[in-house]
C-alpha cells in the first residue's frame, strides 16, 4: 500500500498503461503510470505479473528500459512460446491497468558516476533495454562519459531504439553488427560478436573501461570471456543473461 | 528456455530476505567458490527456481512458492553475505 511499504520490501502495485509503442515488428515499449513507484537506476529490473480468472498467476522480469526519473516504461519481446510476452505485446491496450513491482536488482546499475571511464556497452538482441536506460541516464546529466555500444541484431529491421540510438550525440559511438541480413551496401560489421570483433570496438583494457554486457545467455558467455581473454579484469564485466531466445 | 543468471531471480529473493541480494556473495558448499549472485546460474521454467553454482554447477539454492507460502532449501550453499557485509 501506497505509504506504507517498508523499504527494502517489494509490494505489489498496479499500474496503468499510458502508451505502447512498436520499435519493431516483434518489440513493444510499454509505457506506464506508476503512481506508488520509488524511482529506479540505470539497469534495473521490475517484475510484471498477470492473473487469470481462474486466479493462475505467472510473474516475470523485465528490465526498465527508461531512465532514472522518468516514468517507467518497459520494451518486450514477443517470445513465440511465452506466457507473458504475447499478452503485453498484443493484448495490452493503453488504459488497462498492469501490475508490478520493483525496482529490482542492483549488479547489472549504472549509478551515473562520471569518475567511471568509460563505459563499453555490449547487447545482444533485446540486451539493449538496460543499456538504453544507461544511455538515457548519461544524456539526462549531461554526463561526459565516453560510451561504445555494440550492439548484434539479426538485421537493421530488427534493431530496437535504431532513431534514438542514431541520434546520439557527442562522447557516444554507436556500431552495429547485423547477423543474418544486412541491407544493400553495408559497410558495417555482420557476423556475431567475437573476441576479434571486440579487439576492434571495445576500449582496450588499459582505458579501464567497465562493460556491461547483456544478451541471449550463450551471447553473453562468449561476449564475457571475449573480453576477459583481451584483459578485461572479470569484475569490470558486468553481465546479464536472458535465456537462449530473442535475436541478436 | 534456456539458463538465466541471478539478476532474474531479484524479485523472488528481495522477496524472501527483505533486501536486495543479487549483489550478495555466495559461496558453493560443494566447490568453495564464491561469486556474487547476479552470476550464478538460474533455471526458472520447472516448478520452482533453482540456482547453481557458475563453477561447479552444484545446486545452491531451490525455491518453491505455494500459494503465499516459500519453501528454500539452502543446503548448498555455504554463505550468503549481503553486498557490504561479510560472512
Amino acid at each position: 500500500m501506497a505509504g506504507t511499504a517498508v523499504r527494502g520490501r517489494l509490494t505489489w502495485q498496479v499500474s496503468a498503461v499510458t502508451a505502447l509503442i512498436d520499435e519493431t515488428a516483434s518489440v513493444k515499449t510499454i509505457e506506464l503510470q506508476a503512481p506508488d513507484w520509488a524511482g529506479h537506476l540505470a539497469g534495473q529490473h521490475l517484475d510484471v505479473r498477470l492473473t487469470a480468472e481462474d486466479g493462475y498467476r505467472a510473474e516475470r522480469s523485465y528490465s526498465i528500459a527508461s531512465a532514472p526519473g522518468e516514468p517507467v516504461a518497459l520494451t518486450v519481446e514477443r517470445l513465440e512460446d511465452g506466457e507473458v510476452s504475447p499478452y503485453l505485446t498484443e493484448e495490452l491496450r493503453p488504459g488497462d491497468d498492469l501490475e508490478i513491482r520493483g525496482p529490482v536488482g542492483g549488479y547489472f546499475v549504472w549509478d551515473g558516476d562520471d569518475s567511471v571511464t568509460p563505459l563499453m556497452l555490449i547487447a545482444g538482441g533485446s540486451g539493449v533495454v538496460p543499456l538504453r536506460s544507461i544511455l538515457r541516464h548519461r544524456s539526462n546529466l549531461r554526463s561526459t562519459v565516453p560510451v561504445r555500444l555494440l550492439y548484434s541484431a539479426r538485421s537493421l529491421a530488427d534493431v530496437i531504439y535504431r532513431d534514438e540510438l542514431d541520434q546520439e550525440g557527442a562522447g557516444v559511438e554507436v556500431i552495429y553488427t547485423l547477423t543474418r541480413q544486412q541491407p544493400q551496401g553495408w559497410t558495417g560489421h555482420r557476423g556475431r560478436v567475437d573476441k576479434s570483433m571486440l579487439s576492434e570496438v571495445a576500449w582496450p583494457p588499459d582505458q579501464q573501461a567497465i562493460a556491461y554486457v547483456c544478451g541471449p545467455t550463450p551471447f553473453v558467455e562468449t561476449v564475457a570471456s571475449s573480453l576477459v581473454g583481451l584483459g578485461y579484469p572479470a569484475q569490470r564485466v558486468k553481465t546479464e543473461r536472458f535465456g537462449g531466445i530473442g535475436g541478436s | 528456455m534456456d539458463d538465466l543468471d541471478g539478476n532474474a531471480m531479484g524479485g523472488l529473493m528481495q522477496e524472501i530476505f527483505g533486501v536486495e541480494m543479487t549483489t550478495a556473495i555466495e559461496t558453493c558448499a560443494h566447490c568453495g567458490n564464491a561469486a556474487v549472485v547476479a552470476e550464478t546460474a538460474v533455471y526458472l521454467r520447472g516448478p520452482g527456481a533453482v540456482m547453481r553454482c557458475p563453477t561447479c554447477t552444484n545446486i545452491l539454492m531451490v525455491v518453491v512458492r505455494r500459494q503465499d507460502m516459500h519453501c528454500v532449501d539452502m543446503q548448498g550453499i555455504a554463505s550468503l553475505s549481503p553486498a557490504g557485509q561479510t560472512a
